[in-house]
């Protein structure tokens, strides 16, 4: 169904089988349904812009250096400094803990899921999957400060809980958020390795545990990584669940589990909220940080499109 | 009172001291409105969009890779993102709507639409292209074709990509905290003026306050959320369960 208007077009002038009629109507339907989907670069191109437009207004405050290289993050202050450090080490503490859960679990369940689970059982577990993947991450923040800190708390008493916020709990939150994506984007890397693979290694004598591991993990390893870098990538857009869990009040350049640490998103949700006047050094830190957290997640995306379509590309 | 659910947690207006009167009413009135305007905009975006994509772009032109990439990409933005484009461009700049319900709209609604046309483009994909060819080969021309075989066929599950997309919209929170979705409203929304809330920033402001009869309302509002959810998605599962042909 890939065969495009264009080319059967070319054919039929080529065998002066030309339409009686030029179908101007038809025409102008399909430029629309082509404006239609060309909107979303529309989107890209206006996200850029209202990302990057406000930066030369912040940079002729703060020096691109000291804004990339600087430890203190005070936009309140007094004498106010814009060191994005604090907010950057909070961020990659959640992606830290967000994957120390989400890779094992992800992937162990997409081992299951592709090598081990019957047709029903995958028919029940997909789906759940996908609901679970839309949950509210307003949801799973509660869920996170009202039950899930208090039991880690109990659980590792040794720890010094000194704040009502956590980092290391908002990450393992995330973790969790990002299994169902992991456990997808693996399992559909894993089912495109081809069945001739599988059964060559069962006619050496290879068991069903050598099979998945020695030769269908290698064989879908860049679709697997691609789920580890998308993982990544929404740990590191994630905003509600850092909110909540790792409070983001006073963000300082601090590593601990039980810290409280504000993150990029956590920092543009609380600083937005409030009325905030255009113009001020402290509306242009809003885009500061957005657009640096846009580049994070769009390079991490690329990276993620790269290797999905480099598994493609073998097995198709 | 076994399973009594107290009205006014749906019909009263959120109180800043007495959290055992406090409700959700202009939140929910909100997130009505909001998603409303959500369905509106990607709808016939979406489906426009999938359509084009699959049935008429021919994909050795660059600018149709560019589009395809572009929409993979803006998948993977973060929701927040969408939030400083909505403050930017939606509320202030080209649109100038100001702090409305209408902008929370457009935010969320460009947040979503990739959802929307990647599983448009998966439904159109699954209708088999002898259906498209026998239309055609009958004399039909292509718009004919795809109007009248292929886009009925995909209805179903197009329809299941809306429906989870109107899923995720209802649940999401952060980009609205900053097309100006505001913590704390008493009058009911209008949809291009005025003040608005909607249930999930309601939820994340009754859970910062320091009483703990504040953070049962919050539970409350996370209740109400899910309960929701799941009924939209049972009828995405069932929509799916009962209009799936195999060709």
């Amino acid at each position: 169904m890939s065969s495009s208007i264009q080319g059967a077009r070319s054919r039929s002038e080529k065998n002066s089988l030309r339409a009686p009629s030029p179908r101007i109507g038809e025409k102008i339907v399909i430029s629309l349904l082509f404006l239609a989907s060309a909107i979303s670069v529309g989107v890209t191109i206006a996200i850029v812009i209202s990302l990057f437009a406000p930066l030369p207004g912040f940079f002729d405050y703060v020096s691109p250096w000291e804004f990339l290289t600087g430890t203190l993050w005070a936009p309140s202050f007094l004498d106010s400094s814009f060191g994005v450090l604090p907010l950057v080490a909070g961020t990659l503490q959640v992606v830290f803990y967000a994957l120390l859960i989400g890779v094992p679990l992800g992937l162990g369940a997409a081992i299951y899921l592709s090598e081990y689970a019957s047709t029903r059982v995958r028919k029940t577990i997909k789906p759940i999957l996908e609901v679970l993947e839309g949950l509210p991450t307003v949801a799973t923040g509660l869920f996170a400060v009202f039950w899930f800190k208090p039991l880690i708390q109990e659980l590792t008493p040794w720890l010094e809980w000194t704040s009502p916020f956590s980092i290391g709990v908002a990450g393992i939150t995330v973790g969790i958020i990002i299994i169902p994506l992991i456990a997808s984007v693996s399992d559909d890397a894993m089912r495109s390795v081809p069945v001739a693979l599988r059964e060559g290694a069962y006619a050496l004598g290879a068991s069903k545990m050598r099979v998945a591991v020695k030769v269908v993990l290698p064989a879908a390893i860049s679709g697997i990584v691609a789920s580890f870098v998308l993982g990544a990538s929404r740990a590191i857009g994630e905003t509600m669940v850092v909110l909540l869990v790792a409070g983001g009040g006073s963000p300082q350049l601090k590593i601990g589990f039980t810290e409280p640490a504000g993150a990029m998103t956590a920092f543009i949700a609380s600083r937005a909220t409030g009325e905030i006047a255009t113009g001020t050094i402290d509306y242009y830190s809003i885009f500061a940080v957005g657009s640096l957290l846009f580049v994070m997640t769009l390079t991490m995306n690329m990276i993620a499109i790269f290797f999905v379509s480099k598994f493609r590309e073998v097995y198709d | 009172m076994a399973l009594g659910v107290n009205p006014g947690l749906f019909l009263n207006n959120p109180s800043s001291f007495r959290p055992e009167e406090a409700g959700y009413r202009p939140a929910i009135l909100g997130t009505i409105q909001l998603i409303g305007g959500v369905i509106l905009i990607i709808v016939p975006l979406g489906i426009s969009a999938a359509t084009y994509l699959e049935l008429f772009a021919d994909r050795t032109r660059w600018y149709n890779r560019i589009i395809e990439l572009n929409i993979q990409n803006l998948a993977g933005v973060p929701s927040i993102v969408f939030g400083i484009l909505g403050l930017a461009f939606i509320v202030r700049g080209i649109f100038d709507l100001g702090f409305v319900v209408a902008a929370g709209s457009m935010t969320v609604a460009i947040l979503v639409l990739p959802t929307v046309i990647l599983a448009s483009r998966e439904a159109i994909r699954a209708v088999p292209s002898s259906l498209l060819d026998g239309a055609l080969a009958l004399g039909a021309t292509r718009l004919q074709a795809v109007r009248k075989m292929v886009l009925p066929a995909a209805a179903p599950g197009m329809l299941t990509g809306v429906i989870l997309a109107v899923a995720r919209a209802i649940g999401e929170a952060a980009p609205l905290l900053l097309v100006g979705a505001a913590t704390f409203v008493t009058f009911d929304p209008n949809f291009w003026d005025g003040g608005y809330s909607a249930l999930p920033v309601m939820i994340y402001s009754y859970a910062g306050r320091p009483q703990e009869e504040f953070h049962v309302l919050a539970a409350a509002g996370v209740l109400v959320m899910l309960v929701v959810l799941f009924f939209i998605n049972s009828i995405a599962v069932w929509l799916r369960a009962r209009f799936e042909r195999t060709w």
